[in-house]
């Protein structure tokens, strides 16, 4: 069936429903209107307000009472409304949610989901076109996903619900609409942890995840380049693996992301090649991404994330080097 | 304008006064002699496992510590109100509510040796661990108590938070939460009336700290915090009316010791106060009242010291013997072993780091 990014979640999360009533879907506006973007759009009627609730409006108890319930048995999956907002939950997810498992040596856990939208190029206001990948991924504990298309996040987040750990998952808002896909009816699950090859090549090696997969695609094929490009989709765990594998074929990598440059996802991967796969390259890496920044304004932000034509700059560097 | 709410009507509930005498008007009925030496051992108990954790400390044999002397009453009081099912959620003071519910005191030991291992304890405790961020643990409180209501297990959730705890935002979002859910929340405030340097009446314009609950439209009630039977019946009260919804019990007791070991209060605090709390200390009425009746005298008392120090001493031991196993920090972290982390440890034991 055609589906998009936004019916390809709903449908896994009404999988999850059906499948455990351990499952329970909180958060702002996610019942009777559905969720902002529509995500969990009918699942309150179908599943009634005691698994589909709309919480107050306050981010850390939403985190902080999800921890609560993944403790009691329960496998809350919490919609936060905008990555920008989920920070007044940060101090939960970092405390708490990445260490329980930990500090109780595994005779506690937290099965839970934290959802929320990331990234920009929809002319949002501020504070709703953050990338928070980084700060997720760097404490340990959590598992951070994201996915580029519709088919994986539907897999993905059925992976997610069957697993025992927090997972934050990253839904790109400008990818929720962008293009439909082919995407199963029936439940079916993506691996976590696993990266995947968009395109095989010989010539050079694309590292990118979220809202750049569809960008760096393009360029690729518009220049005709003999391109491996590889979709993280899990951010952590990386699939360090793949990674050093396809580097080591290709001997030039790019990494390109959304969120800014600095201590990023690129500096993580070009720091394990270094490591790992130096002698075998061809050319220094390359990280395309955006500037050191705060995101700006809805008004400046076609200047702010990396857009084609500096991504194929950036490509071109790399080939010509 | 509001000066009925900031008056707000809010009782306050004392059952034995600082002599030992009973307001027998306010007893519960399942409240006997008994009951009451039971709770007179075990905050007894609290009281000797904090000196000895105390002296650990002092010796290099256990790492920061937040004593609890002075708090007895607060902690026993709410831990005998607790049935066999119903759970309770710390911060990091309450060693006599893990004691009382029958945690093994070598966990506890452990824990205060630095081990995570100490915070892993049989289900029948009934006790989430200790949390370290102040106030952060009540939004879990309230997702614990949703999940009874959700499993309809029927037990309550005891939760436990400091006089400073209730300026955090996580208070009062976890109160509001538990109020739009009717969940079975009971909401311990411990007021000792410091939050290390930083006295009560700095802490909040606030009259009381019950009143807090006000703004959530939750039920509170206040207590003198260093009477047990007061805890006891209020905490029981909460409790038997959870289904209904949560409750704040705000207990006034007083710190008689440091914040922490790190810490030194005689550079902000006055030695007249500490002093005018001594008289009200918890565990004395509880003495005068039960060596009125006869059922303790000094020989008493001597003999349940020696036991329980016996206890302790056994459970600092098997603390002692422990030996940390550092893979135990990698494997502990996920359900799974990501290969990541897997060649992150394998590179420490091929270093031999921990040799």
């Amino acid at each position: 069936m055609q589906m998009n990014m936004v019916s390809a979640l709903n449908s896994a999360l009404d999988i999850a429903l059906k499948e455990n009533d351990k499952v329970v879907l909180l958060g702002e506006d996610i019942a009777k209107d559905g969720g902002v973007f529509r995500v969990t759009d009918g699942l309150s009627a179908k599943y009634g307000t005691d698994r589909v609730m709309d919480t107050p409006l306050a981010e850390s108890a939403i985190a902080g009472a999800s921890i609560g319930m993944a403790l009691s048995g329960l496998h809350p999956i919490a919609e936060m409304q905008f990555a920008g907002f989920m920070f007044e939950g940060f101090a939960q997810m970092i405390n708490h949610a990445s260490r329980y498992r930990a500090r109780t040596r595994s005779s506690m856990s937290v099965p839970m989901i934290v959802r929320t939208p990331v990234s920009g190029g929809v002319r949002t206001l501020e504070h709703h076109s953050d990338s928070p990948e980084v700060y997720y991924s760097h404490i340990g504990g959590l598992i951070v996903v994201e996915p580029s298309n519709p088919y994986d996040a539907k897999g993905l987040m059925l992976s997610a619900v069957r697993m025992q750990d927090p997972v934050v998952f990253l839904e790109p808002t400008k990818l929720y609409r962008l293009f439909k896909q082919d995407v199963p009816e029936e439940a079916y699950e993506v691996e976590i942890g696993k990266a995947s090859k968009v395109r095989e090549g010989n010539d050079l090696t694309v590292i990118t995840y979220g809202t750049m997969v569809p960008v760096v695609t393009d360029v690729v094929k518009q220049k005709k380049l003999d391109a491996e490009i590889i979709d993280l989709r899990t951010i952590n765990p990386l699939d360090e693996k793949t990674i050093l594998e396809s580097a080591k074929k290709t001997g030039r990598v790019a990494i390109v992301h959304e969120a800014s440059l600095s201590f990023g996802v690129g500096a993580e991967i070009s720091a394990r090649i270094a490591e790992k796969a130096m002698f075998e390259l061809k050319a220094p890496i390359i990280r395309i991404a955006s500037p050191s920044l705060p995101y700006p304004f809805p008004g400046y932000e076609n200047y702010y994330v990396p857009n084609e034509k500096k991504v194929a700059e950036g490509l071109d560097k790399l080939m010509n080097s | 304008m509001i000066s009925s709410a900031f008056n707000a009507d809010i009782k306050y509930l004392q059952v034995m006064d600082q002599n030992g005498k009973i307001d027998a008007s306010l007893l519960p009925k399942e409240i006997n002699d008994a009951r009451i030496l039971d709770m007179y051992r075990k905050m007894v108990l609290a009281r000797n496992l904090d000196a000895k954790t105390l002296s650990l400390q002092r010796q290099g044999r256990a790492v920061t510590y937040a004593p609890l002397i002075g708090e007895e009453a607060t902690q026993i009081g709410s831990a005998a109100a607790m049935r066999t099912n119903d759970i309770f959620v710390p911060n990091f003071r309450q060693h006599g509510v893990y004691a009382a519910r029958g945690a093994p005191l070598e966990a506890l030991m452990l824990y205060w040796r630095g081990f995570e291992e100490g915070s892993v304890m049989p289900k029948s405790v009934g006790g989430y661990p200790v949390i370290i961020p102040v106030g952060s643990q009540m939004p879990h409180a309230a997702g614990i108590a949703f999940a009874q209501k959700y499993l309809k297990t029927g037990a309550a959730v005891v939760s436990y938070v400091g006089d400073g705890g209730t300026s955090e935002g996580d208070f009062y979002e976890a109160l509001n939460f538990a109020g739009v859910w009717k969940a079975p929340l009971v909401a311990i405030i411990e007021n000792n009336q410091w939050a290390i340097s930083v006295p009560r009446s700095e802490q909040t314009a606030a009259t009381t700290l019950a009143q807090k609950a006000i703004a959530a439209g939750v039920n509170a009630i206040q207590v003198d915090g260093n009477d047990v039977l007061a805890v006891y019946k209020a905490a029981h009260d909460a409790i038997l009316n959870s289904l209904n919804g949560p409750t704040v019990i705000e207990c006034v007791t007083y710190r008689m010791s440091m914040h922490t070991t790190a810490d030194d209060p005689t550079k902000y605090r006055p030695d007249a106060e500490v002093e005018a709390w001594k008289p009200l200390d918890p565990i004395l009425r509880v003495r005068k009242y039960l060596s009125g009746k006869g059922l303790v005298t000094d020989d008493s008392d001597r003999k349940l010291n020696e036991e329980q120090l016996k206890l302790i001493d056994a459970a600092v031991e098997k603390a002692e013997q422990f030996k940390p196993n550092p893979e135990s920090m990698f494997t502990n972290i996920y359900s799974f072993m990501p290969q990541v982390l897997k060649d992150e440890l394998d590179a420490a034991k091929a270093a031999r780091f921990w040799v």
